[in-house]
């Protein structure tokens, strides 16, 4: 679904992306770890085109993001083109990102009535129904303001997946959470992979990461350190430096 | 339940309240300096060209208030400053996306047009499209450095009235241009993220989710403009334009009673100050939502709730 080679970004001197290569097959839930400025966000983030790679490929479902392939050159996609892939692809953000002058279920009704034209009842009629799957059908009219920090990711993760997306990125979904809510939007997520979604995971909830994730990436620096099945990177890590970093979260 | 005090835990406690002798004195130089100004609004008499007359002639607004010229003037008030702030508003948003672009030639227009009318008085550009016939006698509708198509007299097209207005807007829309982009640019930039990754284009994450929000920064700072505006549409007076201000001054060149007819247009411009701000209480409102847990109740909510609580049998507040 996901397949990166030699992915960079650079800011200015910073790099933070150093040659990414990495794979995510369809249905793989794919967790990446490692500590803050390791360039998890920025891989993340550059999947749906919202950071634009300086150099290697990055594919989503066999297609180029953020470019076309013709006549063996790249053009830069029209922001409209941009726009129906990242349609695709769902994306819950560490500070949720909720719209704060709509209610829970304009939040989520607006991505299918504006970008896909799906009709307003049947985008309610579905809104409806993902609010109550992710266990807030009482708070349909609620502002986001209104709601906990862990309602409001859940209304997120609702309002991402009203787009019906084949692929969901998550950017550290409960770092901004209470601990005591953290459990609920992890329940949802394990929902979700239990259900065959494809997901890529910015997460440092190490025991989701063992529990739910197909495919474990240490990140360091920009670059990839260690990956492999979670239970085995978290029980004998083969770098110095990803046993160091578990030492810490574990 | 269990209480050792008897259900009274804590005693009521009784002291002597602190005594604010300044604010008494404050108070009472307050109290005389209102009952001074009531005296010599309504009560004192002065001696003019040998005559014992009222001192602000209270008579002559009652006169005049309502006069044909004056409602006319009213009437040609509003409408300026309606007409010139619609102009302002919708430049100041072209001027503000324009300079939040990142091409410099558009960011750098917008500024230097913002610079341009801010930086001279209103007064000077009034006259300036007052006067345009003397710089462009005609003006031509055609292609650039080409072909016209037609031709109009700026005399007859460049009324007093429609040189004011465009002068007026164009000036406005200097301002409006640095309101809005404050608004947009306080907006959270995860808003913006959050409806790009959702699969919107950039105008519709700038109309449904990024301007919505910078409406709450931008109409407190847009009502102030519009009683600005309102006042300021007077200046059109001195290029003949007969709105409100002009229409008073017209009746005391004839009458000399300049005072009352200059209090006749102040009474005016209070009043449709009062319902504009009494308008914006309520648009401020309407972008607050999603924003404040609760919205306040309206004084009205307020006074009716209070009404309502009066009217109950008194048995059931027992």
């Amino acid at each position: 679904m996901v397949r990166a080679q030699g992915v960079r970004k650079s800011y200015g001197h910073f790099d933070a992306l150093r040659g990414i290569d990495l794979e995510v097959a369809a249905g793989e839930v794919m967790c990446l770890i490692g500590p803050s400025g390791s360039g998890k966000s920025t891989f993340l983030r550059c999947i749906n085109h919202l950071e634009k790679v300086d150099a290697g490929r990055l594919e989503v479902d066999g297609e180029l993001v953020g470019y076309r392939q013709q006549g063996g050159r790249l053009y830069e996609l029209r922001d409209r083109e941009v726009c129906a892939k990242r349609a695709e692809i769902g994306m819950v953000f560490q500070r949720f990102n909720l719209f704060p002058h709509m209610t829970a279920l304009e939040n989520v009704t607006l991505g299918p009535m504006k970008v896909k034209g799906v009709g307003k009842s049947t985008a309610l009629e579905r809104a409806r129904a993902l609010l109550a799957r992710v266990g807030l059908a009482d708070k349909l009219t609620a502002y986001p303001n209104q709601l906990s920090g862990g309602q409001q990711q859940r209304v997120a993760i609702a309002r991402a997946l009203a787009m019906q997306p084949k692929l969901m990125l998550f950017d550290e979904p409960t770092s901004a959470l209470d601990p005591e809510l953290v459990g609920e939007v992890l329940d949802v997520m394990r929902g979700l992979a239990d259900e065959g979604m494809t997901m890529v995971v910015v997460t440092h909830e190490i025991g989701f990461a063992r529990e739910v994730g197909d495919n474990l990436v240490f990140m360091d620096a920009g670059a990839v350190v260690e990956s492999g099945p979670p239970r085995e990177v978290i029980a004998n890590p083969r770098s110095e430096r990803t046993r160091a970093f578990l030492a810490k979260v574990l | 339940m269990t209480d050792p005090d008897g259900g009274r835990s804590v005693t009521e406690l009784r002291a002597v309240p602190v005594r604010h002798p300044g604010r008494w004195v404050g108070a009472a130089a307050v109290l005389v300096l209102v009952a001074m100004m009531v005296h010599s609004i309504f009560f004192s008499t002065t001696l003019r060209g040998g005559r014992r007359q009222r001192r602000f002639e209270l008579h002559v607004i009652g006169k005049y208030l309502f006069a044909h010229p004056v409602v006319r003037g009213v009437g040609l008030t509003i409408e300026l400053t309606v007409c010139a702030m619609a102009i302002g508003i919708f430049l100041g948003i072209v001027l503000a996306v324009l300079r939040l672009s990142p091409n410099p030639l558009l960011s750098g227009a917008s500024w230097i047009y913002i610079w341009f009318f801010r930086g001279t008085p209103v007064f000077v550009q009034l006259f300036f499209w007052y006067d345009i016939s003397y710089v462009f006698p005609r003006l031509t509708l055609g292609i650039p450095f080409g072909p016209a198509f037609v031709h109009y007299n700026a005399n007859t097209l460049v009324t007093p009235v429609f040189a004011a207005i465009v002068g007026l807007g164009l000036n406005e829309g200097a301002y409006m241009a640095e309101i809005i982009r404050a608004g947009i640019i306080s907006v959270d930039e995860g808003q913006s993220e959050a409806s790009h990754a959702l699969g919107m284009t950039r105008m519709q994450t700038m109309r449904l989710i990024v301007l919505p929000q910078a409406m709450r920064v931008i109409v407190p700072p847009t009502g102030n403009e519009t009683i600005s505006m309102l006042k300021t549409s007077s200046l059109a007076s001195a290029i003949t334009v007969a709105e409100l201000l002009f229409s008073v001054q017209e009746i005391a060149a004839r009458t000399y009673q300049t005072v009352p007819l200059l209090m006749v247009a102040s009474l005016w411009y209070l009043m449709m100050t009062s319902v504009l701000t009494t308008g914006q209480y309520y648009v401020e409102r309407y972008f607050a939502r999603g924003a404040l847990r609760e919205l306040p109740p309206t004084p009205f909510q307020r006074l009716r709730a209070r009404v309502a609580r009066r009217g109950r049998p008194t048995a059931v507040r027992a």
